[in-house]
This record gives structure tokens, C-alpha cells and sequence, in this order.
């Protein structure tokens, strides 16, 4: 239960080149355990979410390595990264990112369907992700006919139908008001304890991030020790370096 | 993603945007409706002068004329008269020119003998020019009637009967535009009637010679006249040479060498190169033909690239339609890759679409324009081309019905590559964070 599930050393990276060179990590370090939920704290142009997406294979780092169960991501081929993706994480982004035409059980197998699973096997077990999050009833509906939380709720079903090791949820309840934010945030944690799925959650929402086992701070590209206190939230560096 | 869900996916996909993909459709639509039509009347045209000039030519048949001299050929203008140049008189003053013209000179009967010593060949017949002076059934009128003076190399086109046989009896085909004329209810009614024929001698008088209609004959698009059998042939040079005093020079203009029924096309370019070192031009049927279908297929090939032209543009309306879907769609590309769709299956998927695109729009054309070709073939056959029996001028053929749907689905196809590139090399990242 202690080994890492993810492990990321020295990560650096940066966009652009020249004056307009923006440093979005400069040598960020941390691992993540099996069954652990880990909240990546920090403002906007800190580069939390850059390093959500290195961590999640969606972007490679210039310098420093990712460990996925001990193997270093960079050694593996394109093929078994998507593979990896598929398989073992799930995502939940701010936006939902859902297919607005689709039905919401079209949208929550569509990892099955990239997967290659039979189209029966995909009902059954996307019928089971929506029951698990009391959706089974909207399965027919079209995406777009949701309210924000069943939106939120269908991604999450998304995210669970393929029975991930990780789930990485990119400001979950940004888009959610605060009694729908706490419904969704009790499911995902629930997840966490009672399936045992590791949670990396990139927030700003400093109560969100206490409710995790472990925060990292990151503040221009670094990793902070000290706590941001809550009442500069708002203020200081937001917006200097987005 | 497997292909069955790839493929159905990419379906689905194509009817989000309506209205978009039905103008593209229909840009694809008549481009393929064009083709369709132009493929189909080229095939029309060339089934029509297939049957009309004999099934390919009766088999094992050469048409044998004089070479034209090559060496007065050359110049420019009319030929020099050579004195040398050995040819029999002008045979039959006033005879239309047959297959060959009369430029090179005739055929003596030395020459006759020399085809017929040719390895190969079994038998000779001269082109024997014979007039009729008119032709009648029992109570009709006098019609005039030319006679085909090369009927054994033809196969006829029968609107009903049988063909020509080497009895001792007189026999003809008729063509069809003397049914009414002579009195005959249709083809069939015709057919075991006998008519009679008049010729003329050389001094002037009229004889009567009685036929058998063994068949009747389809129009030709080359006014070939009347096919005769050879038993009728040589009872009419009788009846024109009768009152003749002196003999004039025989030639012929042109033979028909009959060679081994089986003979290979090898055999055949053997023979014809054999007599032409003798200095005789050899023409199969479909040599003869061939310079006219060239014309045809040239023609039709003019209308296929316009209609090719029309498809190329409809081309980048599917380039055009699938840049701004992949725009539209670029988080839902992203999200794919994100849950590990490789690049190879968002290309995949998004060229089926253009794919698909392409076979919406040519399976409606060439249905399109199977309805309105066979509806428009209908009508014109029996109005303005019903002078032309046989001819449907739309001939729709299943196999170029498919080639042409073939060919617009890879035309969609290699359309659809430039906006299936840029969706599989979307990174999933950018993809995600636009707006």
C-alpha cells in the first residue's frame, strides 16, 4: 500500500523561448502512494496544473523524470502511454469536457469505447458507473440537458467506468456553487476511501485541499512549505504571471 | 476504439452538423450524378455500335483492299497519274465507296488468287458492287434499295429472324424502315415472306428476281444497306451482265477472306502482316470500327474529366466542411487523446468521415441519376432517337455504377487527410485549454 504509484523528481518545464520564456516548474519533486488523495494547491500561474498534466502523461517535462509504478514514463512508446491513460487514470476537469449532442451514457463509456470494449459490456458497466452516482435514471438525456452538478457527476462516472488506480480532477467544484461543490467533493472522497482510488486534486480552494490526506503548495513554479495564509487569497501574485 | 465503433462513430458524427453535411452532400451529388450519366452514356453509346457493327465482326473474317500506295501518298494534294501502277479499270463506275475507298485501286483476279494462297485464309469472296433498282411485296409499292455489297462481313443486328445462310436460295435481311412501307405488320410478320427485286441488265431492260426475308435488321448508324446472301449476289450480276457484248476488265474493290473459324489474334496479325508484304490492306471488323470508337471514347472521356473537374472542387468542399468540425470540436478531440486515443484512430476516425461523406453524396448521384438516365433513355428512345432501334443511350453498368462511387469516396478521402492530420496531431493539452 506504500509503494508509489506516482513518483516525479526535479520536474522541469517551461513555455516559449527567448524574453517571452515563462518557467512554468522549476524543479518540482513529490510522491504519491496508492490510495492516498494529494491536493496540489496553488493560484493561478503557479504551474499546478502543469504539473497535473506531466503527472497524468499529457505533457512531458524538459528535465527531471515520472515514475508510473516504478517505470520511468519517458521509456515508454507512445502506444503504451495512451494505453496507460486509458486504463489505469481517470480525469475530472472544471469544464466537464462533455460531448453536448451525446447521450450521458454515451459520454460516461466513451474510455470503454476508446478501450475497445464491446458495446454490451460498455452499457452494462456505464449503467453501473451512473448508478453509483444516482444518474441512472438521466442515462437517455442529452448531456446538455443537465444542471451543473449532474454535469459534474456525469464526468465523475466517466472518470470511474474504466475502474481507475488515479483520479486527477482539475478544480472539481470550480464551476459548482458551494452546497454542489460539497456533494461532489464527498463522492470523489468517498471514492477514494471506500475503493481505495488515488486522488490528486489541483485546486485554489485552500478548504477543498484540507480535506485531502496531503497538500503540496507551489507557488512561480516551486514547491512551498509554508501554508499561503487564507487571508491573502485573492490578492498578491494572482494574474502576474497567467 | 475497435473499427466497427470507429466507423459508427464517425457516422454519428457526420449527421451533428446537418445542414452542413448536406451541402456538402450535395456538392459531392453532382459531381457523382455527372459522372454517373457521362459513364453511362459512353457505355450506352459503345453497347450500341457493338451490336450495330457486328458483334465484333463475324468471326475469322478480313476485309482485304489494295494497300494505299505509300509512295504518292506522301505528297500533298491530288496523286500523280502513274502509268506503271498496275490496276484493273474502275469496275463499277458510280458504286459507293466502300470500306477502303477506291483511291487505292482494285483487286485483280490474280490478286484474288494470291489472297487466297495465303497461309491461312480458306476462301475468298470478292466484293461484288450489285444494284437494285427497286424492291416490292405482293401489293405494295416500289421502294429504291441499295444493297450491303460486304454483307459477309457483317454480323447483323437482328430485330428478328435468322441470319444470312450459303443456300441456293435468294435471301436478304430487310431493314426495318421498309416494314411498313412494304406492308408488314412488324418484324416477325415479315420474316419467311418473299419479296421481289428489280434489276436492271446492260441494255436497259428490267428483270424480276424473287427473295426470301430470312430477318429483319435493325437500323444501322452506317448506312450500309440491304445484306444479301451470295446465292442473291451472284443472281443479280447475272441479270447485269445479260445483254453485255464486250467484256470489261474484272476487278473488285474489295474481298472478304474467310480465315479458320478458331484462328488466335496472333494468327490473325500474322496473316494480315503476310498479306500486306503482298501489298494488300487486311482489316478485321474491329479494326474498322476502332478509329470510330476512338472518337467516341474521347468524346465521352472529355465528359468524365469535366465531370471529374466538378468532383475535385466538391473535393474542398469536404476539406472545407471537416477544418471547421475539427475546430468545433477540439476539446472533444483532446478529451479522446487525453483518455488515450492515439493519433492514428483520430485520423482514422475523422477521415471515415470524409469518407463517408463521399459515399452519401455518390450513392445518392448514381442513384440520382440511374432514375432520371433510365426515365430520360426511355424517352428519347421512342422519340427522338427512335429512328435508332437498339440504341438505349444510357447504358447503366452495376461495375462503373460502383467505380464511380469508389472513386468519390477516395477523392473524399484523400480530401478528408489534410483536417484528420491536424485533429490527430492536436495536443491534448492546448486541445483542453481552449476556449
Amino acid at each position: 500500500m506504500n509503494s508509489p504509484v506516482l513518483e516525479a523528481t526535479d520536474i522541469h518545464k517551461s513555455y516559449g523561448s527567448g524574453s517571452g520564456r515563462f518557467d512554468a516548474l522549476k524543479g518540482v519533486s513529490l510522491a504519491v502512494r496508492a490510495g492516498e488523495s494529494v491536493a496540489i494547491v496553488g493560484k493561478s500561474g503557479s504551474g499546478k496544473s502543469t504539473l497535473m498534466h506531466i503527472l497524468a502523461l499529457l505533457d512531458q517535462p524538459d528535465d527531471g523524470a515520472v515514475l508510473v509504478g516504478g517505470e520511468d514514463a519517458a521509456t515508454l512508446r507512445g502506444r503504451a502511454v495512451n494505453q496507460l491513460r486509458n486504463a489505469d487514470f481517470g480525469f475530472v476537469f472544471q469544464q466537464f469536457f462533455l460531448v453536448p449532442n451525446a447521450t450521458v451514457l454515451d459520454n460516461v463509456v466513451l474510455p470503454l469505447k476508446i478501450a475497445g470494449v464491446s458495446g454490451r459490456e460498455r452499457r452494462e458497466r456505464g449503467m453501473a458507473a451512473l448508478r453509483a452516482l444516482e444518474l441512472d435514471d438521466k442515462a437517455k438525456n442529452r448531456a446538455t440537458n443537465l444542471s451543473g452538478g449532474q454535469k459534474q457527476r456525469v464526468v465523475i462516472a466517466r472518470a470511474l467506468v474504466n475502474n481507475p488506480k488515479v483520479i486527477f480532477a482539475d478544480e472539481p467544484t470550480g464551476n459548482l456553487d458551494t452546497a454542489t461543490g460539497q456533494v461532489v467533493e464527498d463522492i470523489l472522497f468517498t471514492l477514494n476511501r471506500e475503493q481505495g482510488i488515488t486522488l490528486i486534486i489541483v485546486t485554489h480552494d485552500t478548504e477543498l485541499a484540507e480535506r485531502c490526506d496531503r497538500q503540496i503548495y507551489l507557488r512561480d513554479g516551486r514547491e512551498t512549505d509554508a501554508p499561503a495564509p487564507p487571508n491573502l487569497h485573492g490578492h498578491g501574485s494572482e494574474g502576474a504571471a497567467a | 476504439m475497435n473499427t466497427g465503433d470507429l466507423l459508427k462513430t464517425a457516422v454519428q458524427n457526420t449527421f451533428r452538423s446537418k445542414l452542413r453535411t448536406s451541402l456538402t452532400v450535395v456538392a459531392i451529388f453532382i459531381g457523382a450524378f455527372t459522372l454517373t450519366i457521362t459513364s453511362a452514356i459512353g457505355a450506352g453509346i459503345s453497347d450500341y455500335i457493338d451490336s450495330q457493327l457486328g458483334a465484333i465482326g463475324a468471326e475469322g473474317v478480313l476485309t482485304v483492299n489494295k494497300a494505299p500506295d505509300t509512295e504518292t501518298a506522301a505528297e500533298e494534294g491530288p496523286n500523280r497519274y502513274d502509268p506503271d501502277r498496275a490496276t484493273a479499270d474502275d469496275p463499277f463506275p458510280g458504286a459507293p465507296a466502300g470500306p477502303g475507298g477506291f483511291g487505292a485501286g482494285a483487286l485483280t483476279v490474280d490478286d484474288i488468287e494470291a489472297i487466297e494462297s495465303t497461309h491461312g485464309v480458306t476462301s475468298v469472296e470478292p466484293t461484288v458492287f450489285v444494284s437494285a433498282d427497286f424492291i416490292t411485296a405482293d401489293g405494295s409499292d416500289k421502294y429504291e434499295i441499295s444493297l450491303n455489297p460486304v454483307s459477309a462481313a457483317i454480323v447483323p443486328d437482328l430485330a428478328a429472324g435468322a441470319p444470312l445462310t450459303n443456300s441456293d436460295q435468294n435471301e436478304i435481311l430487310l431493314p426495318d424502315e421498309y416494314l411498313d412501307a412494304l406492308g408488314f405488320a412488324d418484324a416477325e410478320d415479315a420474316v419467311g415472306a418473299t419479296v421481289t427485286i428489280g434489276a436492271t441488265d446492260a441494255v436497259g431492260e428490267q428483270h424480276d428476281v424473287d427473295v426470301a426475308i430470312v430477318g429483319v435488321q435493325n437500323t444501322s448508324l452506317l448506312p450500309l444497306g440491304a445484306s444479301i446472301n451470295e446465292n442473291l449476289t451472284d443472281a443479280l450480276v447475272e441479270v447485269q451482265q445479260t445483254g453485255r457484248t464486250v467484256d470489261a476488265p474484272v476487278g473488285y474493290l474489295s474481298a472478304v477472306a474467310h480465315l479458320e473459324r478458331d484462328a488466335t489474334d496472333d494468327q490473325i496479325t500474322s496473316i494480315k502482316e503476310d498479306l500486306a508484304d503482298q501489298g494488300f490492306l487486311a482489316q478485321t471488323t474491329a479494326d474498322q470500327i476502332g478509329a470510330f470508337q476512338t472518337v467516341i471514347s474521347g468524346i465521352i472521356g472529355v465528359l468524365n474529366a469535366f465531370a471529374v473537374i466538378a468532383l475535385i472542387a466538391a473535393g474542398f468542399g469536404i476539406v472545407n466542411t471537416l477544418l471547421m468540425s475539427v475546430q468545433e470540436r477540439t476539446r472533444e478531440i483532446g478529451l479522446m487523446k487525453a483518455m488515450g486515443m492515439g493519433g492514428g484512430r483520430v485520423f482514422g476516425l475523422f477521415s471515415s468521415e470524409a469518407v463517408f461523406i463521399g459515399f452519401l453524396g455518390s450513392a445518392i448521384g448514381a442513384a440520382a441519376a440511374v432514375l432520371a438516365g433510365t426515365a430520360i433513355s426511355t424517352a428519347l428512345a421512342t422519340s427522338l432517337l427512335s429512328g435508332l432501334p437498339g440504341l438505349q443511350i444510357m447504358l447503366f453498368e452495376p461495375s462503373a455504377i460502383i467505380t464511380v462511387i469508389l472513386v468519390v469516396m477516395g477523392i473524399a478521402f484523400l480530401a478528408g487527410t489534410l483536417p484528420a492530420r491536424r485533429a490527430a496531431q492536436q495536443n491534448p493539452i492546448d486541445a483542453l485549454r481552449y476556449e
